[in-house]
């Protein structure tokens, strides 16, 4: 980005700027461009590509981004499935970054301003990572046999005579997809935002509670504003994993929930490449159009 | 390459020397040309990289032809849709290839297979006819979809098209087969159940399952369509627009009225939704079902008036494939047409392409439950030593003649596939 909009002025006339400046930035650069840009660049061109059942066609159609929306300008017959699958993916994004969210910010500030020592923090902060000590989808798979028709979860309500019959919603449901989804990523929102709450100036909240302002006047005029810039990186962590995923949706969902990520894995394996390019493409700016739009909240740069 | 260089490093050349001459002493061939001898590469052994699905790739297997013959199998195993896309894709990331004959309709047309020249196949005259000629005890049998005989033979060993007739060449040699139908927990339906429409019976209500692997789903989709009355299909294995259309609304109509608990990709969670009671009746594989009862869960393999959805798999070799690994791989071949693979394969629930040397190494108890349909006499067990059948028990489906006889028809890949998959997925979003 900084690149292309720096003005052209001699690279040595700005302050900063030197040669060596350019060398330093240019192994990652290098990285960047040879497993990022290329393959996208790949992607996008073979999203205009024509297949048959074992070959790709090299040239130029829009084939690809004609059949992703088939069927979508007929409002009769409802939503069409590419929109129907965006609908329900925005959905998890949207559930999961909201109680993501909630639930992070009460344990990072609860991390950050009621533990007091900071042996007593890094213990509490390792604790929050022991799950990740498995992988994630053992964590995923531990849930089914709680939450099952036989599981433990209705065995034991059964057991206790609160219900008759067996919740059927617990598993395979959008609650087992959101529960699982929050179980796996709330670290992700917890991490940067007591990052940014370590940062805040502690006088500053001596202030406003000596200029009489009650706990939650300073949490939503100090804190929060303060912790913007995690809260951000959180949300941006939260959202691109929850877009992009088809494992956690496939295997709490019961392979019965759709999502753009599980779309796009059928098609590679059927040999569609051309179309599942052009899927990721039209994912890809989705992302980015959520991402930009929370960016235009916070100069990430500037706060960091 | 690290050969050469060991013999060279002369830090290292007394220790190779030690090496070699105590695995000389030995016998064992293989290690000689480490380090000393990096002229004589030809001693170096065989690996062969075996692509396939899971289901048939047994360490047993595996162990017992390096006993044997000294070549080593390396396993890589991935799913079904991934052994096609593959051998598409990445042909010289393997040795051998196992896979269904549905998926030839791709992969033969790349060229990346090599046809297997049947007169270095020992056994090749003796392949069940099921493959070669369609028939089961001189009866045909359904050849609706991608009926191996459709695919076996290729024109010609570097060939990209099938042949009609017999000729030297095959795509594929069959290694296992089987005729799928639905799997029932009968603890919990307590009831007969006869037909492919009891997939979609509302009494089942959130406790079925369907395959969701497409060009298999749809397949098991067709039986239930037809079972229910609604469409009778020219070929289940090749439906048009149409017919791909009407049988996808049968299925989304059952879905949003929420027939499914859950749909299903691989063995694992098939066995698992069984075995936890979450479905009573599903589309399933034999061997799952035999791991069910492996836990001490009642589970049939239901034989259903309708018939059974059949598969086959088999093995090809990439057309790069050359000198000694393919000797190796030829060897593989023989060796597992030759009986000991075909028995171990038999008493998993498979049948092997072979019968006649497979029969020659099992025990003529397990030959007659298996193969006979006739009531065991004495415990059955699986080959790692679990049992799966009291004596007393008679296979689900009876005899290899009244299973293999019922085919209706064969997995397969359909001339409107794209059209299907996408079809599917617009399934799996209602």
């Amino acid at each position: 980005m900084s690149m292309t909009t720096t003005p052209s002025l001699p690279a040595a006339a700005v302050p900063g700027r030197t040669i060596a400046a350019w060398w330093q930035a240019a192994p990652f650069t290098l990285v960047f461009a040879l497993f990022f840009l290329t393959p996208l660049t790949l992607i996008v061109m073979v999203s205009f590509w024509d297949f048959n059942e074992y070959e790709l066609l090299p040239g130029f159609t829009f084939k690809n981004y004609v059949s992703i929306f088939a069927g979508c300008g007929d409002a009769s017959e409802g939503l069409c499935v590419t929109l129907k699958t965006y609908y329900s993916t925005l959905k998890f994004s949207f559930l999961v970054w909201l109680i993501t969210l909630v639930i992070g910010f009460t344990v990072a500030y609860f991390l950050a301003f009621h533990v007091r020592s900071s042996g007593m923090q890094t213990l509490l902060f390792v604790l929050c990572t022991i799950p990740f000590w498995t992988s994630n989808v053992i964590r995923m798979i531990s849930w089914v046999p709680l939450l099952g028709r036989n599981g433990l979860v209705n065995q034991t309500l059964m057991g206790m005579n609160l219900i008759e019959t067996p919740i059927e919603w617990l598993l395979f449901s959008d609650f087992s997809v959101v529960l699982a989804f929050v179980h796996l990523y709330t670290m992700f929102m917890i991490v940067p935002i007591f990052n940014s709450m370590m940062r805040i100036d502690r006088s500053l909240i001596e202030a406003a509670s000596d200029s009489g302002a009650s706990g939650w006047q300073t949490l939503w005029n100090v804190i929060v504003p303060l912790s913007r810039t995690g809260i951000i990186i959180g949300s941006i962590f939260v959202i691109t994993i929850v877009m992009g995923d088809f494992v956690t949706i496939g295997v709490m969902g019961g392979q019965q929930i759709a999502s753009i990520g599980k779309i796009i894995q059928v098609q590679t394996s059927y040999l569609q490449f051309p179309l599942a390019a052009a899927n990721a493409v039209i994912l890809l700016a989705v992302v980015l159009m959520i991402i930009w739009g929370l960016t235009r909240l916070v100069d990430i740069r500037k706060e960091l | 390459m690290s050969d050469a260089f060991r013999a060279d490093s002369p830090a290292v050349v007394p220790e190779a020397a030690g090496v070699a001459r105590r695995s000389l002493l030995k016998g064992t061939a293989g290690i000689l040309a480490a380090g000393m001898f990096p002229a004589v590469h030809a001693q170096e052994k065989i690996v062969l990289r075996y692509l396939g699905t899971a289901v048939n790739q047994d360490k047993a297997i595996a162990e017992k032809f390096k006993a044997d013959t000294g070549i080593e199998i390396q396993y890589v195993a991935v799913t079904t849709d991934d052994v096609t896309k593959r051998a598409v894709t990445a042909p010289n990331s393997f040795d051998l290839i196992d896979t269904e004959y549905f998926s030839l309709k791709k992969i033969v047309p790349t060229g990346n297979l090599k046809g297997i020249d049947t007169k270095r196949i020992k056994n090749a005259d003796k392949i069940t006819t099921l493959f070669t000629t369609g028939m089961v005890a001189g009866k045909a049998v359904g050849d609706q979809g991608t009926a191996p005989k459709k695919v076996i033979y290729l024109e010609g060993e570097k060939s990209k098209k099938f042949a009609t007739a017999p000729t030297q060449f095959m795509s594929l040699i069959p290694t296992t087969y089987n005729a799928d139908t639905l799997g029932i927990r009968p603890d919990l339906i307590k009831r007969p159940v006869n037909s492919w429409a009891e997939l979609l019976n509302p009494e089942f209500k959130g406790k079925t399952a369907i395959l969701n692997i497409p060009s298999i789903g749809i397949m098991d989709a067709a039986m239930v369509v037809e079972a229910m009355g609604i469409y009778k299909y020219p070929d289940k294995g090749n439906m048009t627009k149409k017919e791909i259309d009407l049988t996808i609304k049968t299925l989304i109509e059952a879905k949003k009225q929420g027939q499914f608990r859950a749909l299903w990709k691989d063995f694992n969670e098939s066995v698992n939704l069984m075995a936890s009671g979450e479905v009573v009746i599903q589309s399933m594989w034999s061997p799952a079902v035999t791991a069910v009862r492996t836990k001490g869960i009642a589970c049939n393999f239901q034989p259903l008036k309708e018939g059974y959805r059949a598969w086959a798999a088999g093995f090809g070799l990439p057309a790069t494939l050359s000198g000694r690994k393919l000797d190796g791989a030829y060897e593989f071949i023989n060796w597992f047409l030759d009986g000991w693979a075909g028995a171990y394969l038999n008493r998993q629930g498979y049948y092997s392409a072979v019968l006649e040397t497979a029969k020659s190494k099992m025990e003529a108890y397990e030959w007659a439950y298996w193969m006979e349909g006739k009531p065991a006499t004495q415990d059955i067990k699986s080959p790692n030593g679990d049992v799966l059948a009291k004596a007393g028990a008679v296979r689900d489906g009876g005899s290899y003649e009244s299973r293999m006889g019922g085919i209706a028809c064969w997995n397969a890949l359909m001339d409107e596939n794209n059209y299907m998959v996408q079809k599917w997925n617009e399934f799996v979003a209602a």
